[in-house]
């Protein structure tokens, strides 16, 4: 009795305790190709909120946004620039760059990936790298 | 004295169903010891190994294990499911059926940065595409995608504006080439569940199965 009911909470804690799949939302991106150096969360964008305010070729044709999780190498400096994030989030359209944590909300170590993405719901683990930029720890 | 009587009986009964009552219980123990041992297979051989199953659909920024709850900004942003009512559903990607809701006016996202009234640039021509497996051939509809997008997006880049100059396959797709650029990702995934959404037109009632060049080769077919 006693074994299995501390073998049971072994394995409550053990399934709490593993890294779980992401949730995400289908297509929400994490950006970190400088976050985590710099000490700050990595970015989280998210397609569909953005998709329900405008369509696709705004930022993939006018802003010049590659088809790429981290492919378009976005910095602050740029973004105060009035590049990429910078042409909405700029207090005009969107709100202003102040707000860091509201892009910067990724847990701290997340690599670059869109999520939900075939190639992540693959199960051979070799085509996991492929998504994201960085290596699978 | 028949009262003093009557108790101790009642207390000798009770005390010897009590006793019949652990011995049975210690009994169901042991055979319940017994059928766990005979249950007791290898945690290798769980059901659906390699599953991965959503536990929740279109979870909130802060359970999305993504977003860090530890930052106070995380709960400051929109669920999408507070976004998504009445939005028409479907079975794959955020269950949103993105371009019916496009066709339905539900949403107006705009087409120009800053005037919401510009109006997309929008071709409404149909390329069908001969499969050589058996699945239904393919039926591309321009029309949701320059609603979508700009013509740029896709040509001349990923795909060449030239009949016969694009050779595709589902595995190229599915690693992100030609049209996984972004079905698989943002658009419409590739499951078992949205194969029939670009694989729309049936093949001819005559049509069969092109054999292969191992086959014809064979001698004694």
């Amino acid at each position: 009795m006693f074994k299995s009911a501390i073998i049971g909470l072994l394995s409550m804690m053990a399934v709490l305790l593993l890294p779980q799949m992401a949730k995400a939302e289908y297509a929400d991106v994490v950006i970190n190709n400088y976050s985590d150096a710099a000490g700050m969360r990595p970015a989280v964008f998210p397609h569909w909120y953005h998709r329900i305010r405008f369509r696709c070729k705004v930022c993939h044709a006018d802003l010049g946004f590659e088809f790429k999780a981290g492919g378009n190498k976005i910095t602050m400096a740029k973004i105060i620039d009035g590049q990429f994030c910078g042409a909405c989030h700029n207090g005009e359209i969107s709100w202003s760059v102040e707000n860091c944590g509201m892009c910067h909300s990724g847990i701290p170590g997340t690599p670059t990936s869109i999520h939900g993405s075939t190639v992540q719901r693959l199960v051979a683990p070799t085509y996991k790298a492929l998504d994201g930029k960085s290596k699978p720890k | 004295m028949n009262i003093g009587k009557k108790l101790l009986i009642s207390v000798a009964v009770g005390s010897v169903l009590l006793f019949a009552g652990t011995i049975a219980t210690a009994a169901e123990q042991k055979t319940a010891k017994k059928v766990e041992k005979k249950g007791n297979v290898s945690s290798a051989n769980t059901f659906n190994r390699l599953l991965k199953k959503e536990k929740m659909r279109n979870a909130g920024p802060a359970d999305d294990g993504v977003h860090d709850a530890a930052n106070d900004s995380t709960h400051v942003l929109q669920p999408p499911l507070i976004a998504y009512d009445g939005l028409p559903p479907s079975d794959f990607g955020n269950y949103i059926n993105w371009v019916k809701a496009l066709d339905g006016g539900q949403l107006k996202p705009r087409y120009d940065l800053s005037d919401p009234d510009v109006e997309p640039l929008i071709m409404d021509l149909n390329i069908v595409r001969e499969v050589k497996a058996s699945v239904a051939d393919v039926v591309f509809p321009h029309k949701p995608h320059t609603q979508w997008l700009h013509c740029s997006n896709c040509h001349p880049k990923i795909f060449i504006p030239q009949r016969n100059a694009n050779v595709m396959s589902m595995s190229a797709i599915l690693l992100g080439q030609k049209c996984g650029v972004c079905h698989g990702k943002v658009s419409f995934p590739i499951t078992t569940k949205s194969c029939k959404v670009c694989h729309s037109k049936p093949k001819p009632k005559d049509w069969k199965p092109p054999k292969s060049e191992a086959s014809l080769q064979t001698p004694w077919r």
